[in-house]
């Protein structure tokens, strides 16, 4: 069987003037919604817009909240988070950035190439990496702009709320195991990393994303044809998806097919350019703040949430009371997570579920008693084991990365 | 070397092939073959035609509906990185009528 991959590879142009083509006939004819709109979910961003469909338009993918269409940025919906540390893979998120994402994949055919400053180029198919010492590990997928929608000031971007991250156990193996049956040369910097999506327009950057030599060689950087003891949805990157344990999700390429290992920085658009954060404490600047240095997003910041316990809720006045959630500590384990039912004036420490691994979501769980009549503010705050801990007030940056802070549900007790 | 162990690794498979009850334990990974959604929203009033011209051949145009409202600057910066950095085919002197109609639908006030 052929793919589509390699018929595109064949004819670019052409399949590139068809996709054009099929985009602007459907544009004259169809109605204003999407037709595939099963309900509406409303997002408490400030200041609107808030109201978003829920779809089930999606292959391998049950009910998300749609954000895009084309190329598809999914969102998980909150409550998914209250039931396993583990994201079931039909409920996982999904982006995107370049439309020609293919729709099929024969495993038979496809081939995983290394190549650049390497002593023996190799294509190997997937039995070939199935060769290879296996490896599994949990470990947290986040969008590098998750929550994005509460940065205030507003920013531009998708607006996403906190549901673009999921966690899930990776099977594969190693990348240096790869790597190493290419023999990379003395004087390697990078390694850069290529999947099978291409931009619509042909001279737009491709996605291609680096990471420094001695990152991988940590042994940890994966390459997943397993997600949750299932192949990986075509969406989240099927067959083989790069895994990078503790950063944002950026890295993560999907249906990776292209590694090449560089002897020089890799200066591509998407590490140079896209996906930068100021060079300050906490990537962090003032609003309108211009003149800073920008450097290459990296490794994720400490977050939790409650998940059994929404904003508006009403909860019995002096009633013991359950309040659960996730807790992950970024590129460390979670230490510890605190809960504070008087707006962040007391605090309690949580009992933690079972620990995943430290690059995983881990429950954490606690009864607390409301103090007093009317409208309180519940909030969890974890520490990461290397002392990480998130912050009361919000950092900002233009791009609206890296949210991380203290999150805060409303309720009333009556 | 990976390479020069390739065959090997075929007679190893196939001889797998017939050991039923170790390919349990394996995953089994099947080819896939699916149809993406197009995205049929599109923009609307006066000054959309622009938008939907120039806009949707690379995207469907929910994610722009869905911003916050940004200014003029912030808009027209925007409209400038899908021309250069992300190489629509946009005619610079489209570029303030395009400008124009999003922020009449999302602008700052």
């Amino acid at each position: 069987m052929e793919t589509t991959l390699l018929a595109r590879h064949a004819q670019p142009f052409a399949s590139r003037r068809e996709f054009l083509g099929t985009a602007g006939a459907a544009t004259l004819a169809l109605a204003p919604l999407p037709a595939f709109a099963d309900s509406t979910i409303r997002l408490p961003l400030p200041g609107g817009p808030d109201e978003r469909s829920i779809t089930t338009a999606f292959p391998e993918k049950g009910a998300l909240i749609l954000q895009r269409t084309r190329p598809p940025l999914l969102e998980t919906p909150f409550e998914v988070f209250d039931g396993s540390v583990f994201t079931p893979n039909d409920r996982f998120y999904v982006r995107w950035h370049w439309a020609l994402v293919p729709t099929q994949v024969d495993i038979t055919t496809f081939r995983l190439t290394v190549h650049g400053h390497v002593n023996q180029n190799l294509s190997l198919t997937l039995d070939d990496l199935r060769a290879l010492p296996g490896v599994e590990l949990a470990a947290i997928n986040q969008c590098s702009g998750n929550s994005r929608g509460y940065f205030q000031p507003r920013v531009p971007g998708a607006q996403w709320s906190h549901g673009a991250m999921g966690n899930a156990r990776w099977t594969g193996v190693r990348l240096m195991d790869v790597l190493d049956h290419a023999g990379v040369k003395a004087g390697a910097v990078q390694v850069r990393f290529n999947g099978m999506d291409e931009p619509v327009v042909p001279d737009a950057p491709d996605f291609m994303k680096s990471l420094a030599i001695d990152h991988v060689r940590d042994g940890e950087v994966m390459l997943a044809y397993g997600m949750n003891g299932a192949q990986l949805p075509l969406l989240n990157g099927f067959p083989l998806r790069l895994i990078v344990p503790g950063w944002y999700s950026t890295y993560w390429v999907k249906m990776l097919n292209d590694i090449e290992v560089l002897d020089r920085p890799d200066n591509n658009f998407w590490m140079a350019t896209a996906y930068t954060i100021p060079d300050t404490p906490h990537a962090s600047v003032r609003p309108g703040e211009t003149g800073f240095k920008s450097v290459p997003i990296s490794r994720m910041v400490p977050r939790s949430f409650i998940t059994n316990i929404k904003a508006g809720d009403t909860l019995t006045l002096g009633a013991s009371t359950l309040a659960r959630g996730i807790a992950f500590g970024g590129d460390s384990g979670v230490s510890r997570v605190d809960f504070s039912s008087d707006g962040g004036k007391s605090w309690q420490q949580t009992e933690l579920g079972k620990d995943e691994g430290k690059y995983s979501f881990r429950q954490w769980q606690t009864r607390f008693v409301v103090p007093s009549r009317g409208s309180q503010v519940l909030m969890v705050r974890c520490t990461s084991t290397s002392g990480e801990t998130q912050p009361a007030t919000p950092y900002w940056n233009p791009s609206g990365f890296m949210l991380n802070v203290i999150e805060q549900t409303p309720v009333v007790a009556a | 070397m990976l390479r020069q162990g390739l065959p090997l690794m075929f007679i190893a498979v196939s001889a797998l092939s017939a050991l039923a009850a170790h390919a349990e334990d394996r995953l089994l990974l099947k080819s896939v073959n699916v149809d993406l959604p197009i995205g049929d929203r599109m923009f609307e009033g006066p000054g959309s035609d622009v938008a939907n011209n120039n806009c949707l051949a690379c995207h469907s145009a929910g994610m722009v509906l869905f911003q916050p409202a940004l200014s003029q600057a912030q808009w027209h910066a925007e409209v400038e990185k899908m021309r250069t950095a992300y190489k629509a085919p946009i005619d610079p002197k489209d570029v303030d009528t395009i400008v124009a109609y999003l922020v009449s639908i999302r602008g700052a006030k």
